[in-house]
């Protein structure tokens, strides 16, 4: 993801991040988070990391690795609200995922 | 990617932009009860406002008390901006006032489920005398004290829950009072529910919540939370997620503990924060009792 | 409310009767001399008109507390005298920030501090207008009798409601403790002023957004508008807007809310004025004497008037202005205190009438003789015209 296109579509942007599995995903909004990694650090099967990415104010998001069981601690221990889950099949209107997400493909 | 100067992200042009922007509003759950411009929210990384602000709204959206019937009040402060983050009548008030101002609006509407967020020096330093009637009126109210130990928002002054020997702005030398415990300060002064949590302890804090809205009375949860920027990093504890290592390790859950007895020892390596729900008892609210004592006064009067 | 008919009341609890009139449902206070007899009135009557009275803590409290209950819904009041009236200064400011209907009752006593509580003096006048930090616009009613007392009760009420701020009713403490005839009206004949509701839907109602009169209409809490409040400045949607434009779009107004509305709030009583060369201004208790003093000097061949302001704030500087350049040529301001609105009285003569000062320290009024007398020095040329 470029900098330079964040700039422009700021109006349509809504940085979530989305990790699919078998039974639903976790979504990081990503420009929320401040990167305080309590997710990380109290995800009890720590399936969370740090991501290499940096937002538009230069926190590192945290990025699903394996073994989530959608327990949905990350979401009630999130200060900033930016990460939460999906149930299987729950539809979410206006959710624009930025085009080069499909670049990478999903993560699971 | 276009440097922004430092200076640029303080002019109010940025910050009216940054408000509008209102950052994937609507892709989060609670977005609902959050207002649409407002976030992301000015607590620093690590601070733990923003995890007992979710489970507030989390305890909210599964009750069933519709929103339009919910009021929040907060007092001056870092907690005290919580007012300012949710979608419903929230009230931004003085320093130390937020309570009686919530009296006002509880009693003046009975329908009204009323919440006070503020801080530990704003509802126990200047907010102390507010505190203790109001817990001794029993008026149907919550409060949730954030306990970061500190002034947060004035950069990291001693308060009235420093640790006594902690180093401070305003004690660069060591402090040297004690500070209170504030379970007994609330079961002494007739709270009907007392509780205490960490903000590592999100899932009984979450259950807390729950039976405090939907109970009736004064009803009082302590949450003790991170302040790395304030308070923090002059004790050794420099980040958020230290903090919360710290409570998670140094934290036993006992729900039979005395308040009375709860006090925190830094000086005892071996002592432990003791967490829990201390009190959960009924007693008539104060609108029970004037609505009584009313009653009775129309019917000496003679009078509808 | 009271049947109507005629009574012979006490001053505060003439003020009780008249909120209940107003529509007061809504009490909470903290027991002073000499206001104590308003809450104990309020506290006999509430059960019968099914009214929340509240004794604080303190009267921090009490002023918080009300500002609460008119977000609620309720037309709130306290009631307290100079040292509570001082621990009331941060939320006065708050409620006028905020925009918060409610109506504070300050009867004065001696002073300052603890001063001599059970005797009136008129110290705190300048205190209504500028004893809370910032910039401010403010009502502040002086009745000068019980009757006064009930009819500018609801009056103060009315005010809050249509220009949505708290209003000081400024009694003192020989107008609060008198007891004279009332004469309460029926019902019906009692105009009563509710506040502005919003007409626009939740979706784009902005709670802080005037009319042209420049007063928002305000929802209050539980109407299912969510609105947010503050007393950090604010937007017009309420949110904390901390720059400097928002603080001028927002606090002028404010000010202006009052200035610009003068006409509407300003009252004020003349006596004798027409032909008069020399003015009493003289408010509160102190005008009794001073309408008698009108009187005794007249048959002394002075030709002398009184000006009563009857809300001391708006001050009713064009007609002092106006009288100044019309052939007054002195003014002689007779108020229980050292001076306070007698600079108001210079200043908006602006030289063109000269301005003395009959002073009193508190514990009694002025005597008719006593104004008389310095009607006389004065136009003897006898004693200085006030300096600051």
């Amino acid at each position: 993801m470029t900098k330079k296109e964040k700039e422009e579509d700021a109006d349509q942007k809504c940085w979530q991040v989305e990790t699919k599995s078998k039974e639903g995903s976790v979504c990081v909004i990503t420009e929320r988070c401040k990167g305080c990694e309590f997710c990380i650090d109290f995800c009890p099967v720590g399936a969370l990391e740090q991501s290499e990415e940096t937002t538009e104010k230069g926190y590192h998001p945290p990025k699903m690795t394996e073994g989530c069981v959608l327990c949905g601690k990350c979401e009630k221990i999130c200060p900033e609200f930016a990460i939460h889950l999906k149930e299987k099949g729950e539809e979410k209107e206006s959710v624009e995922e930025d085009d080069e997400d499909e670049e990478r493909g999903e993560w699971i | 990617m276009s440097i922004r100067k430092s200076r640029d992200w303080f002019s109010p042009d940025y910050q009216e932009q940054e408000r509008d922007k209102g950052v994937g509003h609507g892709l989060h759950p609670l977005d609902e009860y959050l207002r649409k411009d407002r976030i992301p929210h000015i607590w620093c990384p690590g601070c733990g406002l923003g995890v007992i602000l979710n489970a507030y709204l989390r305890a909210l959206k599964d009750s069933d008390i519709p929103p339009e019937d919910t009021a929040v009040v907060s007092g001056i402060g870092c907690s005290g901006r919580a007012a300012g983050y949710v979608d419903v009548d929230s009230f931004h008030v003085t320093h130390g006032r937020a309570i009686p101002f919530a009296t006002g609006l509880k009693v003046g509407n009975r329908d009204l489920t009323t919440t006070v967020f503020s801080g530990d020096g704003d509802l126990f330093a200047i907010g102390g005398n507010h505190f203790i009637h109001a817990a001794r009126r029993n008026v149907d109210f919550n409060v949730i004290c954030v306990n970061n130990f500190n002034y947060g928002m004035t950069g990291g002054q001693a308060g009235p829950t420093t640790p006594s020997d902690a180093e401070t702005s305003t004690t660069p030398w060591g402090g040297f009072e004690q500070p209170f415990n504030l379970p007994a300060v609330a079961a002494g002064s007739g709270a009907v529910y007392v509780a205490r949590w960490t903000t590592y302890h999100v899932e009984e804090l979450i259950k807390s919540l729950e039976e405090a809205l939907e109970k009736k009375g004064f009803c009082f949860i302590e949450v003790m939370s991170p302040c790395p920027t304030g308070y923090g990093r002059k004790v050794g504890l420099k980040t958020g997620k230290k903090t919360m290592k710290h409570f998670k390790e140094n934290s036993e859950i006992n729900h039979d503990a005395d308040p009375t007895e709860v006090a925190l020892d830094p000086e005892d390596p071996d002592s432990k924060i003791v967490v829990g729900k201390f009190v959960d008892r009924d007693a008539p609210t104060y609108q029970d009792e004037r609505g009584r004592v009313f009653e009775k006064a129309r019917e000496r009067m003679g009078v509808e | 409310m009271m049947e109507p008919g005629t009574y012979f009341m006490e001053g505060n609890t003439a003020c009780a009767e008249g909120a209940i009139a107003a529509g007061c449902r809504f009490f909470a206070g903290y027991p002073i001399t000499p206001a104590s007899e308003i809450l104990e009135r309020i506290t006999e009557r509430f059960p019968e008109v099914h009214g929340s009275y509240l004794q604080m803590e303190d009267e921090l409290a009490s002023i918080a507390t009300i500002l609460g209950a008119s977000w609620a819904g309720k037309k709130a009041m306290t009631a307290t005298s100079g040292p509570g009236f001082s621990l009331m200064m941060e939320n006065y400011g708050l409620g006028l920030m905020t925009e918060t209907p409610c109506v504070i009752v300050n009867v004065m006593r001696g002073g300052p501090s603890t001063g001599l509580p059970t005797m009136v003096a008129q110290g705190d006048v300048n205190q209504t207008r500028w004893g809370t930090h910032g910039d401010v616009g403010v009502v502040v009613y002086a009745p000068s009798s019980p009757q006064e007392l009930f009819d500018y009760t609801i009056k103060a009420f009315n005010t809050a409601e249509k220009y949505r701020l708290p209003v000081v009713v400024l009694s003192d403490e020989m107008v609060s403790h008198m007891t004279e005839k009332v004469e309460v009206p029926p019902e019906e004949e009692i105009e009563i002023i509710d506040r502005k509701k919003p007409e626009k839907p939740p979706e784009e109602y902005l709670p802080f957004q005037p009319d042209d009169d420049l007063v928002p209409p305000m929802a209050n809490a539980g109407d299912g508008y969510s609105v947010h409040v503050t007393g950090l400045t604010h937007d017009e949607k309420g949110h904390p807007s901390i720059d400097e434009k928002t603080q001028n779009m927002l606090v002028p107004r404010l000010i202006d809310k009052i200035r610009k509305n003068a006409d509407d709030i300003l009252e004020y009583e003349e006596y004798k004025v027409e032909d008069a060369d020399k003015i009493i201004v003289a408010y509160g208790s102190v005008s009794r004497a001073a309408i008698e003093a009108v009187d005794m000097a007249r048959d002394e061949g002075y030709d002398v008037g009184l000006l009563r302001p009857k809300t001391i704030w708006p001050f009713p500087e064009e007609r002092i202005y106006d009288l100044a350049r019309e052939g007054i040529d002195d003014f002689l301001v007779a108020e229980i205190n050292f001076g306070q609105i007698v600079y108001e009285v210079e200043r908006c003569t602006g030289g063109a009438a000269q301005t003395y000062l009959s002073p009193r320290m508190g514990g009694n009024i002025h005597t008719p003789e006593e104004i008389v007398e310095r009607i006389g020095a004065i136009d003897r040329g006898e004693i200085p015209a006030f300096k600051e």
